[in-house]
């Protein structure tokens, strides 16, 4: 058992422990997304469901081609599906909004033109969410959480990959979104550097749990970052499982649970070139 | 063991070396090995400088050539030009004439700008506006603004508004379409980013969009800063004096007439003087304090 062995919550049992709402904050229902080319209408997902409560780490996993971005940003409101439904906290999602905040993996997508500050500050003022002075103050605690005090008042493009990265995460954290959306937020990283990102994140979750909906390609990292995993299978997406996830840091990741709950998800996404090992086997 | 050649020597192995590991030395000592500048090395990185240099090699060639020569009727030389350029201010109130060019250019170039906003505003939001765009800046911005100008004289009468008029052609379209080149060019993550925050409309284009294509909306001032000081110079030169009052096509216009030709040359020199001022101090001013500074542009 790998119960919740993240570095400060070694006493969650003693923790009180806040119930959270019965009903899901997200609900996605019988989504088809398509998108055009030039030349063809794709289908990226078919007929998706998923819902994800408060609180939760939820994670979309699956090979490239199976539409979880797609489906990231379906929930973002950059993208209408077809078919079905998607409601946060019972309202359908009609269009983008700050309420639903987004973290990229490109490196490019804080504003150049801002400082760490202001980019912080920039979507609080955008929505209207605080007056300045309210911004300035929520945008230094949350800068002093991802650990750049220091570089408050740098441009981006002074910050290495990660620390942009970490940018990005305090600019979602700022707006107190009701779920905060994670697009392969660790993927451009050095290995090294993604480690430490996710313990962070982990360590930000452990302290204000917020509700997370990330999309990662990578079992190990949706293992160790998730509490619930929907695994999708490719051309065009579809639900294949959705497992509970115990809870491992890096710590349990050269553990025979771990590598027990990776190679049941991978044969799960790769489940045709396992059977034909198998085969081979007998 | 196998028919290949290659493989035909025995298998090598790389030599097994011991392992070891070190104590890292504290980098104190490395770190001090910064050499200061020479004077000649600080002297050649004032770009200000280096500028002025080639300045004044440019007003050397040219004093040599015009003593060379010898014909100050065609070709004054260097310090003729200097002399008349210094009578013209202060005895022909040349700097009045280049302020009345120059306020009939800002107030064309300021109209512009608005204009090529709203186009482009209109061109990103809308696919007919893009439509509209794109076929507008095909068919104009090939055409010379100083062709339009016998019909603005026509519709406007002799005055400011038929040279505002050419002006804003000028201007708009290169700068329509250096806009619109920064506008689609700006990153997709950035768009979805903007949007992200709620910003729709107006306010999405102009806290999001603009600074974003701020690189390409800059060239396009530059460039349409120098198509209407051409355009300008151009009509006043062609057709005298255009305004109320003469610009500075209309003094270089009159002292050719009357064969003055060192004052000719302080003209064009006074044109030249405030091309290189309004590129080396006011645009370069912003490049620094915007596109530099965010690390857009090295």
């Amino acid at each position: 058992m790998n119960a919740f062995t993240y570095p400060d919550s070694v006493d969650t049992a003693g923790m009180d422990v806040a119930n959270v709402s019965e009903r899901p904050l997200l609900d996605v229902s019988g989504v088809t997304l398509q998108y055009k080319t030039r030349r063809h209408l794709v289908t990226a997902t078919y007929r998706v469901d998923f819902q994800v409560f408060e609180a939760e780490r939820y994670v979309l996993l699956g090979p490239s081609g199976c539409g979880k971005s797609s489906l990231l940003k379906a929930v973002g409101g950059f993208l209408q599906p077809v078919e079905g439904a998607i409601r946060l906290n019972g309202w359908a999602v009609s269009g983008p909004g700050p309420d639903r905040m987004m973290v990229f993996q490109e490196f490019d997508q804080l504003p150049p033109w801002k400082t760490v500050k202001q980019n912080v500050m920039f979507p609080l003022l955008a929505s209207g969410k605080a007056t300045r002075r309210e911004a300035e103050e929520k945008a230094l605690d949350c800068i002093a959480r991802v650990n750049l005090s220091k570089f408050a008042d740098v441009h981006p493009h002074m910050l290495s990959g990660g620390m942009k990265q970490r940018v990005a995460i305090a600019r979602a954290m700022a707006m107190e979104p009701d779920i905060l959306l994670m697009d392969e937020p660790f993927a451009a990283l050095d290995a090294l550097t993604r480690r430490k990102m996710q313990e962070e994140l982990l360590q930000l979750w452990d302290d204000l749990r917020f509700t997370v909906l990330f999309v990662t390609h990578s079992i190990e990292e949706a293992l160790v970052v998730g509490s619930r995993i929907l695994v999708l299978s490719p051309h065009p997406g579809q639900v294949k499982a959705e497992l509970n996830c115990g809870g491992y840091d890096h710590h349990a990741v050269g553990s025979p649970d771990f590598q027990d709950a990776a190679r049941r998800i991978h044969a799960m996404l790769f489940a045709d070139e396992v059977e034909t090992v198998k085969g081979l086997r007998s | 063991m196998t028919g290949l050649t290659l493989t035909r020597q025995r298998r090598r192995m790389p030599p097994v070396r011991p392992e070891y590991e070190r104590a890292v030395a504290t980098t104190g000592p490395i770190g001090d090995v910064a050499r200061p500048l020479s004077l000649w090395e600080r002297i050649g990185n004032v770009t200000a400088l280096r500028r002025f240099a080639v300045l004044a090699a440019v007003a050397l060639l040219w004093q040599v050539a015009a003593t060379w020569q010898n014909n100050p009727l065609m070709f004054p030389t260097f310090a003729a030009t200097v002399t008349a350029l210094w009578e013209g201010i202060w005895r022909e109130s040349l700097l009045s004439m280049a302020w009345v060019s120059l306020s009939v250019l800002l107030k064309g170039y300021a109209i512009a700008v608005v204009l090529a906003v709203l186009l482009t505003s209109f061109a990103v939001s809308t696919r007919i506006g893009n439509d509209v765009l794109s076929t507008l800046t095909s068919m104009f911005n090939p055409l010379p603004a100083i062709a339009l100008l016998p019909i603005a004289m026509l519709w406007f009468g002799l005055g400011a508004v038929s040279l505002t008029f050419v002006l804003v052609h000028a201007v708009l379209w290169p700068l329509a379409l250096n806009t619109h080149a920064g506008f689609t060019s700006v990153s997709e993550t950035l768009r979805m980013a903007g949007r992200n925050y709620g910003l729709t409309g107006i306010r999405y284009v102009v806290t999001m969009l603009i600074p974003a294509a701020f690189p390409a909306i800059l060239t396009g001032l530059k460039v349409g800063w120098a198509f209407a000081w051409r355009t300008l110079i151009a009509a006043e030169l062609v057709f005298g004096v255009s305004s109320g009052k003469g610009g500075l096509g209309w003094f270089i216009f009159q002292n050719r007439n009357e064969l003055y030709i060192d004052k000719v040359f302080a003209g064009l020199v006074t044109v030249i003087l405030i091309g290189l001022v309004v590129e080396n101090v006011v645009f370069r001013w912003i490049e620094i304090h915007t596109v530099r500074k965010w690390g857009m542009v090295r």
